[in-house]
């Protein structure tokens, strides 16, 4: 989890004086190699315009062709700055330099397999967000937040998300929730069209498509599986049924099967829900608003 | 916008290394041209999970940004690259930044509109770009 990890130092390939130039294609190589293991790079040149204010970073690696004479920097604030000559070095072979300036310390990174963390997240387009919190009321895994500032929406939990889940989008009247990683728009970030804001208008609630109120059929799906497990008791049948009820709500909204197999208890998404409404509603009266917005419920 | 600008663009770049979204051959060429030209830039492996993190790099890089001091960001859809920042609590200024779309846009249309320099030994064998060696 993305919470447990350490920014990673900041990688700084210098090819002023001193340091003799990369060629070309092993300068894109390097780049590339380095990014795609997850550090951030500045590649800084002569006479370049230098950039000050990396007030954030917690540690550099700098990278130079130094021809062997190692050039003492330093860091006025004090970070620890570890330099490193690449002369006929391959990208690999200084990336590994770098991996080890790094001292094992965990960091998210894309090329983890099963470890990485891919950061799927909702952002919000602020310039047509209403604030009606329906996306609010609709997420159950405490992605989305209110602001203590001004009361808006905000998106509070990143890292709650359901990796590949875009449903609060789908929720949302205004087409106002945006995954960046999505493969399509305008959910992706594309440009929002009439006919986009047509459809979201248009579309059928998702508890209408399961034929009423959502929790409701969730309670009643539940039961009737309890109720068939007690006289078959067959697990598989009780778990065959559950799949026929979310399957429909998949299908209509996107959502994942992983995340659907994943929700709480009828009783918990109550609570959840419960919950949310009330910090929906709060940060309506707070903003001056008395009722919610498009009948979000 | 920047053009008339006073001081040259800083150019951010974002790799999305975390997911296929962005076209291999256009990040890739667009890394490759900039990495061939006689410009300074920036280079993140994915803005997103920089957000995520509210990593601080995103608030120097705006802080910074303005109409003396343009920013070009190169990654994907102005209206998420936006997003992304105000997830992060950062304000980015309006004026003065431009957000180049690596999903929507030719290479070549990207690294002309950043202004970049070609050097003149533009025409020594380059490798291919190296879209085999993208990660998960």
């Amino acid at each position: 989890m993305i919470a447990a990890t350490v920014p990673p130092p900041r990688i700084v390939l210098y090819e002023g004086a001193g340091a003799t130039p990369l060629e070309p294609g092993e300068r894109t190589r390097l780049f590339a190699a380095l990014l795609d293991r997850g550090y951030a790079v500045t590649r800084a040149v002569p006479g370049g315009s230098a950039h000050d204010d990396a007030a954030a970073a917690t540690a550099f690696v700098v990278l130079g062709r130094f021809g062997g004479v190692v050039p003492d920097v330093g860091d006025a604030a004090g970070r620890p700055v570890h330099v490193h000559d690449i002369d006929g070095r391959s990208a690999d072979e200084a990336v590994a330099l770098v991996e080890e300036a790094r001292d094992g310390r965990p960091m998210n990174r894309p090329d983890a397999g099963s470890a990485t963390w891919k950061p799927w997240f909702p952002v919000i387009d602020t310039q047509r967000c209403t604030n009606c919190m329906q996306c609010l009321s609709f997420c159950l895994f405490d992605v989305y937040g209110v602001s203590p500032t001004d009361h808006t929406l905000r998106v509070e939990n990143p890292a709650n998300c359901k990796v590949n889940c875009p449903a609060c989008s789908r929720v949302c009247p205004e087409v106002a929730i945006i995954f960046p990683k999505y493969h399509a728009g305008p959910i992706d970030g594309a440009p929002v069209s009439e006919a986009d804001v047509h459809r979201e208008k248009m579309k059928v609630d998702i508890s209408a498509l399961l034929g009423g109120d959502i929790l409701a059929k969730l309670r009643e799906r539940s039961a009737e599986a309890k109720s068939r497990f007690s006289k078959e008791r067959s697990a598989d049948a009780a778990l065959a049924e559950r799949r026929r009820c979310l399957t429909k709500l998949a299908d209509a909204a996107a959502i994942p099967r992983e995340v659907l197999d994943a929700l709480p208890t009828p009783e918990e998404i109550e609570r959840r829900t419960a919950e949310a409404a009330r910090k929906a509603e709060a940060a309506r009266a707070a903003r001056g608003e008395t009722t919610a917005p498009h009948g979000a419920g | 916008m920047s053009e008339q600008a006073a001081a040259p663009a800083r150019i951010l770049y974002c790799r999305c290394a975390y997911a296929q979204v962005v076209p291999a051959d256009v990040k890739d060429a667009v890394l490759d041209g900039l990495a061939r030209s006689e410009a300074a830039f920036e280079m993140v492996p994915d803005l997103c999970e920089m957000a995520a993190r509210r990593d601080g790099q995103l608030a120097d890089i705006a802080g910074a940004a303005g109409p003396e001091h343009p920013l070009r960001i190169v990654a994907c859809w102005p209206r998420a690259v936006r997003g992304l920042f105000h997830l992060a609590d950062v304000r980015l200024p309006e004026a003065g930044v431009d957000i180049l779309n690596m999903r929507s846009e030719a290479a070549a249309d990207i690294l002309g509109g950043l202004g970049v320099q070609m050097p003149d030994a533009r025409d020594t064998p380059a490798p291919a770009p190296h879209a085999g060696e993208a990660t998960a």
